[in-house]
This record gives structure tokens, sequence and C-alpha cells, in this order.
């Protein structure tokens, strides 16, 4: 039934110096599918995400124990590539956060951070970034403007673009659309679905009907704990655990 | 008596409107009054000739060539050790015992009056490195000077820069490196800028500290090697001497010109940097 895993969390613990934030996690992410993980706030979701490309490695105190495969090869191993990691494994934070600088070198960014493309290439790059991400026909006459000038969803969306021109295997996306208004969102849920045709995207929706919208798996943590998961619709209709239940109802979070 | 929240937002509005009007009074009487006695002085010849007769007659360009080519050593040399230590101090260490001794010496550099600047370089560059009185011992005496400015602002501008775009240039695959130099420090740009001319600022005005590492000749200077008379220095001797008050207020009143102009380039320069972004 699960087709290629792309991405397998075995017994994983995370903490930040002796706190514990994630317990015992156990997820395999299939391959071109789009998994939302959801829970209330301090449920380690983020943390979760962090940790899946190491930009956990980044803050301190932050510590983890047992495996995460990417393919099937620990991504804690000594002899990984950090920078290559995080090129194959995307991140899109929760806020639009484009750098001060022109809409085209925002998505230039990771190409030309590493200097292995032409001019012609980065070029291509981007504006294939920039279709699948839906802002091309937005922005194609401004690329040279400041990206600071596009309103909040087309920042979003360029954010979502820039991660695509490093031409990843994985996106990350923590709360994309949590700053957006409704037809923003609606447009980058249609771009996701357009998206996992080629990716494998790991989302933690801002929403739970957002899960229910876009997602084909779920996986349900409340304060550190992975609660329940599986298949969107089955979790959705008939959640085996009355914490899925009541999280789904509404009774907290 | 009890003050409604009205009259009270009154008062306040006067108290500070006032106090602003002072400050920009007192500010702008100063600098008109420069102006008005100085830019009459200021004539094709003052621009382009050397002083004559001890600075009664003839212009002042061996000063302004002196005081550009201080203060350009000053600031060549200052800006990459400051901004370097800037970076070291947000980037590179966590908030520790060394941070702490960093910092603190910074701060003490920024509270010693400038002739003790000035008495260092005199011994250390003038005489012990055999420098002489010379533009370079000039100019390395207000880099070292300067140095805690630089530090100070850009530390503080590198800071304000918020973590994501940190964690947004990591998380592209930029190397630490990379994400310093292609996120972090474009942002702080303008607040690292501020620090740089505020710096200029101080070293064009600097006296005691010039005169005794650059010397006060009047010839024009023809290496870095050459001692100098920097404009302030000039207009110092002037005024004290009593040898030519008309020449003093042009002195005064190109460098006001001079300090202006080089603040409006500057931020002409960075907006025209920061726009491509904003
Ligand atoms: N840098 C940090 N240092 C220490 N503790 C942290 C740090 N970041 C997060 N935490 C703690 O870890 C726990 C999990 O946080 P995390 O951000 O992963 O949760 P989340 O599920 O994403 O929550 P939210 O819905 O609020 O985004 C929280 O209790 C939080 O306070
Ligand atoms: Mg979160």
């Amino acid at each position: 039934m699960i087709q290629q895993s792309k991405i397998v969390i075995k017994d994983l613990n995370l903490y930040y110096h002796e706190k514990q934030v994630v317990k015992e996690l156990n997820l395999e992410i299939p391959q071109n599918e789009i998994f939302a993980i959801i829970g209330p706030s301090n449920s380690g979701i983020t943390t979760t995400l962090r940790t899946l490309n190491r930009l956990c490695d980044l803050t301190f105190g932050a510590r983890q124990e047992g495996e995460v495969l990417l393919d099937g090869k620990s991504i804690f191993n000594k002899n990984v590539n950090v920078t290559e990691l995080r090129r194959k494994v995307g991140m899109v934070f929760d806020v639009p956060t484009p750098l001060p600088m022109s809409i085209f070198d925002n998505v230039a960014f990771g190409s030309n951070l590493n200097g292995k493309k032409s001019k012609a290439e980065v070029e291509e790059g981007v504006e294939k970034a920039l279709r699948m991400s839906a802002l091309w026909d937005d922005v194609k006459d401004r690329l040279n403007t400041p990206a600071a000038r596009l309103s909040g969803g087309q920042q979003q969306r360029l954010c979502i673009a820039r991660v695509l021109a490093l031409e990843p295997e994985v996106i990350l996306l923590d709360r994309p659309c949590s700053a957006l208004d409704p037809i923003s969102t609606a447009k980058i849920e249609d771009s996701l679905i357009q998206l996992k045709e080629q990716f494998t995207i790991i989302i933690a929706p801002h929403t739970i009907q957002q899960a229910g919208r876009i997602a084909d798996r779920v996986a349900f943590m409340l304060m550190g704990d992975l609660i329940e998961q599986g298949i969107t619709h089955e979790v959705f209709s008939v959640p085996k655990d009355k914490r899925t239940n009541d999280y789904l109802t509404g009774r907290f979070g | 008596m009890r003050i409604d929240a009205q009259t009270s937002q009154k008062i306040a509005k006067t108290l500070i409107w006032t106090a602003a009007l002072f400050v920009i009074v007192v500010l702008f009487s100063i600098i008109i009054y420069i102006l008005i006695k100085g830019i009459p002085m200021i004539s094709w010849q003052f621009l382009t000739e050397i002083p004559r007769n001890m600075g009664r007659s003839g212009g002042i360009s061996s000063s302004i060539v002196g005081t550009l080519l201080v203060t350009a050593v000053a600031v060549i040399v200052a800006t990459p050790f400051g901004i370097g230590t800037a970076i070291y101090l947000t980037e590179y260490t966590r908030e520790g015992r060394v941070t702490r001794i960093i910092r603190f010496s910074a701060e003490s550099l920024a509270g010693i009056p400038s002739i003790v600047y000035g008495l260092f370089g005199f011994i250390f560059f003038v005489i012990y490195l055999k420098m002489g009185w010379s533009i370079l011992s000039g100019g390395l005496t207000m880099a070292i000077m300067i140095l805690p400015t630089i530090i100070r602002t850009s530390e503080e501008a590198i800071r304000t820069v918020p973590n994501l775009y940190r964690e947004v240039g990591f998380s592209l695959g930029a190397t630490k490196w990379q994400a310093i130099t292609k996120t972090v420090l474009p942002s702080a740009l303008p607040g690292i800028v501020n620090g740089v001319i505020l710096s200029i600022g101080r070293c064009v005005a600097e006296t005691a500290a010039v005169m005794l590492t650059a010397g006060s000749t009047l010839r024009m200077p023809i290496s870095l090697l050459s001692p100098t008379r920097t404009m302030a220095v000039h207009f110092y001797i002037l005024a004290r001497e009593g040898i030519s008050m008309e020449n003093a207020y042009g002195t005064a009143a190109l460098l006001i010109i001079l300090i202006l102009l080089i603040n409006v380039g500057f931020n002409m320069l960075v907006n025209r940097f920061v726009s491509k972004g904003r």
C-alpha cells in the first residue's frame, strides 16, 4: 500500500536542552504525496520539520536522538553535506520572508550560491520555478523590482518558488498560509496539489480544513506524542483515538 | 491638583515642541553664522592654491587634500576591522567572556579623549615605527580612534537583522559565510554605513590627535608619508593665533560643506543600493 517512502522517521526524540518536545516519533512519508502534520500549539511540529533539513542544528540547545532516513540514508550521518541536504529538503516558513533584494534575485538566490549554473540556466530556472508556484504571470514584467513590494500572498508564493528553484526533492511548509487571505491560500493550495507530482510535500497546515483539502495523509501530534496517522479521509471520518476526535471537532487546540 | 489627560497631553506636546525647536534654532544659527561668514571667502583660488604667508592669504588646497587623505586612510583601515569584529561578535561566538572583553574594550576605547589616541599615535607610529609626522601616522591613529564607533554601530545593525533572514539563507543551502554576506550584511548595510559616516565626521573634525601625528605643515603632500595640516587643524591654528579670522571662517564653512557632501553622497549610495531590495 505504502509506495516508496521518501522519508522514514524512526524513534525520533527531540529536545531543547533538557526539555523533550517530541517523543518516540515514527513516521513514513511516501513519495509524491502531501503529508500533513496537524496538532495544537506546542505539539513539536515546527521542531520536527526543522529537524528534517537539519535547520535545528542552528538552534542553541536543540538535540535529537533516533533516526531520519532520506531515501534510505541517515541525514544525521557525519558524512552528510548539510548544505546539500537543505537544498534537497527545502523549507517554507510561516511568515513570508522575501530577502531585501529583487524578485529575480530572491528566486535565483539558491542557484547563485554554488555558482554551478550559467546565467541562462539560472534565468530558465527562475522562470520555471515562478510558473510552478503560479506567480509568473503576476511578476514577469517586474522581475527586477524589490520583492518586498509584492502582496503577502505573492511573497509567500515567491518563497515557494525560491525553494522550487533549488530543484528539491522534499518541500517542508510550516503553516505557509497562516498570514494569508483565503484567495491567496486557495492559490497556494492549488499549486501544492500540482507540485506533488514532482515533489514530496510535508506541511503543517494552519487549519484542519486545509489538511482536509490537500493532504493525502495526516499525522496528529499532541504535546510531542504522535497520536494517530493515516489516510486523511479515513482519519477525518473515523478517528481511532478519542483525542484525535476531540481535536478534529474543535474541542481543544 | 490633578491634570486631566487632555491637558497633560497638551503640556507634553508643547514642551517637546519647544525642545525640538530650541535644538533646531541653536544648530542652524551656528551653521548659518559660519556659512555667512565663511562662504564669501570661498573662491576658486581658495580651493586650488596652497596657503601663503602662514595662511593669511592664498588658499587651503593642501589642507583639503590632507584632510581627505587622512580620513580615507582611517576609514579604509578601520572599516574592515570594525565590521569583521562586529561579525565575529554577532555571528561567530556565543555571548561569553570573550565577547564581553571585546565589547568592554571597545566601549572603553570609545570614551577615551582623542588626545590620548594622539599621544599613542605619536609614540607608536611617529616615533617607534619611524613613520614621522605623516598622513599615514595620522590616518592610522584616526583609524584606531574610530574603530570602536564602527564596531558598535555595525554590531547593532547586524543584531537588528531578523534571525529569520539567516535561517532563510541556510535553508536555501547557504554556507555560514554566504548567509552572512548575502543575507545579513545587505540588510545591515544602512546601519553600518551610518557608523562609517559618523566616523568620517569625527576624523574630519579632529584636531589635537592629528596635529600630534600628521603634523601641521602647509606644503602639499606628495605621498602618504608626507606630513600635512588638516582643515580642522588649519582652522584651529588660524583662529587660535589670530592669523586670519576670514580664512578661518572660510575653512570652517568648507568643513561644514564637506561633511554635508559626504553625508549626502553616502546616503544616496545606500539608498540606491537599498531601493533595489525594498
Ligand atoms: N529554540 C527553542 N528553545 C527552547 N524551547 C523551544 C525552542 N523552540 C521551541 N521550543 C519549545 O518546544 C516546544 C515545541 O515547539 P514547536 O515550535 O515545535 O511547536 P509547534 O507544534 O510548531 O507549535 P506552534 O503550533 O505554536 O507552532 C514548545 O514547548 C516550545 O516552547
Ligand atoms: Mg510551529
